[in-house]
């Protein structure tokens, strides 16, 4: 079916939120190319799902492609149009099943050598799109708080070299306190500024009991029989030999319930969580990998105003002859290793912190737990700076919040 | 490292991959004191000092690249100790090698053995579309099949020892060696199931492990080819930390006792930067640096090979830049950004110079025309050119 075709009754399957905005929307939808169509409503049919921020670039990106003139409408979208595509795609159920046509566009693309010029079409949009209408001004600055080292005695590692170029070095730092002030300076932010899914809580272990009145919490430890289930899931699609590409549409189509989440109490959240688990690769299995994912998704998605990230070991990946001696023993964890991930990590949470809007005003730092170290990025810190003067973190955290 | 000079965000792709190039390039001869073809000997061909005959070529691919970031940068540095100050100073260094074709592993590493960009399913089971270079070796030059090897990674490479191109295929390519298989096959007698586990090698996707079909030797002839019984081989095989030790532990054994004039060997630990965990990349790096070195040793070291062998390192591609929004930096290639389409090649012993960087762009299905320049054959449909520096 091509996109001119479409009818009301099309979205009947799709969630109320959804249904709603795709028949409001379907005469526009009735004029898209299809190798754009599909990508659109792939982002539709989960809008019920989808974050404040998520659901205002969705309305955002209708509302400039309604107030185009058909000139304007056709020019934006005509890279896309002229993509070759071939019938096999053409006779996919693209409309209720867009992730499944994305996939096998991404490989027709590849396989024709269009990836390309529809990564072109596609950043050319994303920037018309954005800069259609401003981002609404912010109650307040961004901050970003990465917490790294749970558990390592003395780092191996110069720490922070990603990061040094950019913010305030911290050699001498006191933190009594420890973890605890960070969490009350997420927890005074949130009571500040108020909003849906504005304030984040991320733990790669078992999260810190806190208040979290209006704090998003994602942790790995609490997921760990969402996490055995789904691999579970796995071993048995490897054991059937379905191959990849069923386990992906498996995958994209799984509910939160086939994993034991219950989505009862937050089902954005839950849908995030299954997210993070069945679109993330590594975060079923490692815990920094699954902090830096859950991080840079957050950002992204929700776009908050406060983010805590805290890192916490990982299980040590067993060499071949290990594994060999001991098929199922328990694994060890590697706080060493860890480290060097969750330093990697802070600095992918940083460049994704200043990829959203107000990112020259936006707030960073990074502390190595429970020890002197940090480093502090924001205004009115002078970039590739050092202090070695005993400062507490308090007294940072004062300074840049 | 790169946007010092050059604004990424509006930057093409081709002054990207020229950035890319020209950084490394500083940087080598910073660090290890080479310098440009092109300025010292013009851009002529270079013969080799032997003849073609009794030539040898070993080809070591990572199927799953490594960035400059981790390796050739001020930063990378200590992850490549060996090809550094061992390896790049004894041979010629392409800053630019530029890979248009899918960033898939197994795609492209059968890009690379035919010198088509080769576009079927990454994850599916079939053998390359265009003949491969051990085709084509064998064919032109009247080899006899023990005379052409592959040593792969599990997953999907079963096929990649010969293609399905009529007149070419079955019979006429590449021995090949899955040495991880071996070793499952070795240890599941009687325990199946405990061992299934080594076969799940293919960090891309959790899943794929494809039936046994190809040129591929089993664990019978373990014995004939490799000269070692299966108790040795597993017991050996236990001593060792990653299937790449284990895949160079056969290479060496292959090249003591067949001494194949064409050698391919894929690693692939550096592919596990697909989990995410950054520290078990930079690994990876680490472990194929030595094991690069490891062979280069090996090669100066066997009569068979000793001052008649060209070695070719490269990377298969690169992978996603930290700046591109779409990828999520180190972990995966899947954005298509020009960095993770601009890699590099290290040729070195016969018919190679030393201390010597090339910036000019070469592509990745020239490697196939290069190494039918060196050994005497005609690589006919590939879409590659011979490179003049090496052949």
């Amino acid at each position: 079916m091509l996109p001119a075709a479409l009818a009301p009754d099309a979205f009947k399957g799709y969630p109320p939120e959804a249904r709603r905005l795709a028949t409001e929307r379907i005469e526009l939808l009735k004029r898209m190319p299809l190798a754009f169509v599909p990508l659109l409503l792939r982002e539709v049919i989960v809008y019920d799902w989808k974050f404040p921020a998520e659901r205002r670039d969705i309305d955002r990106q209708f509302d400039y492609l309604a107030h185009l003139d058909s000139a304007g409408f056709d020019s934006l979208l005509a890279p896309f149009a002229r993509i070759r595509l071939t019938a096999a795609l053409e006779a996919l159920d693209w409309v209720n099943s867009p992730a499944g046509f994305s996939e096998q566009l991404t490989a027709h693309l590849w396989a024709t050598r269009q990836i390309d010029a529809f990564t072109a079409a596609a950043v050319d949009y994303v920037a018309k799109t954005a800069a259609s209408s401003p981002d609404a001004a912010l109650p307040t600055y961004r901050l970003g708080i990465v917490v790294i080292g749970q558990g390592v005695d003395r780092s191996q590692i110069a720490l922070f070299r990603k990061l040094r170029p950019h913010g305030m070095y911290f050699s001498s730092l006191r933190a009594a306190s420890g973890f605890q002030t960070v969490l009350e300076a997420l927890n005074r932010r949130a009571r500040q500024h108020p909003s849906p899914y504005a304030h984040w809580y991320i733990d790669g272990g078992r999260p810190t009991l806190m208040n979290s009145a209006g704090i998003a919490s994602v942790s790995y430890a609490d997921l760990t029989p969402a996490r055995a289930a789904l691999q579970a899931k796995m071993q048995q699609t490897y054991e059937a030999w379905n191959g990849p590409e069923i386990f992906r549409t498996q995958l994209a189509r799984m509910k939160p319930e086939d994993i034991g989440l219950s989505p009862e109490h937050d089902p954005v959240l839950t849908r995030f969580q299954l997210s993070l688990l069945t679109e993330g690769s590594g975060t079923q299995v490692f815990s920094t990998t699954f902090a830096q994912w859950a991080a840079r998704e957050a950002l992204r998605r929700a776009q908050p105003l406060t983010l805590v990230v805290r890192y916490a070991p990982r299980q040590r990946d067993r060499g071949m002859n290990e594994l060999l001696a001991e098929a199922h023993g328990k694994p060890e964890l590697d706080p060493q290793g860890s480290l060097v991930d969750a330093d990697m990590g802070a600095y992918y949470t940083w460049l994704n912190h200043q990829r959203l809007s107000g990112a020259s005003k936006s707030k960073f730092l990074v502390w190595f737990e429970d020890h002197a170290e940090a480093i502090a990025i924001g205004p009115g810190l002078t970039p590739g700076g050092h202090s070695s003067d005993p400062v507490g973190l308090t007294e940072i955290l004062d300074r840049i919040v | 490292m790169y946007s010092a000079g050059l604004d990424l965000r509006s930057a093409t792709p081709r002054q990207i991959s020229e950035a890319v190039s020209s950084t490394r390039r500083t940087f080598l001869r910073t660090v290890a004191g080479m310098g440009a073809a092109t300025a010292v000997f013009g851009p002529g061909p270079l013969r080799a000092a032997t003849t073609r005959k009794g030539r040898k070529t070993v080809v070591v691919t990572f199927g799953g690249g490594a960035r400059d970031d981790e390796t050739f940068s001020q930063d990378g540095a200590e992850n490549i100790p060996h090809l550094l100050n061992e390896l790049a100073p004894q041979g010629t260094f392409f800053s630019q090698v530029v890979n248009r074709g899918i960033l898939g592993h197994y795609v492209a590493t059968a890009s690379l053995a035919t010198g088509v960009y080769e576009t079927f399913n990454n994850f599916a089971a079939v053998s390359p579309d265009n003949p491969t270079v051990f085709e084509y070796f064998r064919r032109d030059l009247n080899r006899p099949a023990t005379d052409a090897w592959v040593i792969a990674p599990s997953n999907g490479f079963n096929r990649i020892g010969e293609s399905a191109k009529r007149g070419y295929g079955q019979g006429l390519g590449a021995g090949v060696i899955l040495p991880k298989r071996l070793l499952a096959a070795a240890l599941s007698q009687g325990t199946h199931a405990q061992y299934q586990h080594l076969l799940r090698d293919n960090y891309e996707t959790p899943l794929y492990a494809p039936s046994l079909e190809g040129r591929e030797i089993n664990l019978d002839q373990i014995a004939s080819v490799l000269r070692v019984s299966v108790s040795d081989f597993t017991a050996h095989a236990q001593t060792l930390t990653s299937p790449d030790e284990l895949s160079v532990y056969v290479a060496k054994q292959l090249m003591r006792q067949v001494a194949p004039s064409l050698l391919w060997i894929t690693l692939h630990d550096i592919d596990i930067a697909h989990s995410g965990a950054f520290s078990l990349y930079l690994e990876g790096i680490r472990r194929s640096d030595r094991l690069c070195a490891d062979i280069w040793k090996t090669i100066q070291s066997e009569p068979e090979y000793k001052d008649k062998t060209t070695l070719l390192i490269l990377p298969d591609f690169g992978r996603d830049s930290d700046m591109d929004s779409g990828g999520n930096g180190f972990q995966h290639h899947r954005t298509g950004d020009p960095l993770s389409r601009t890699t590099w090649m290290l040729a070195l012993g016969s018919g190679t110079r030393q201390k010597t960087i090339v910036d000019r762009p070469v592509e990745s299905v020239d490697l196939v025309p290069t190494i039918g320049a060196l050994l005497g054959f005609d690589a006919r449909f590939s879409q590659g050119k011979p490179i003049p520096e090496v052949a």
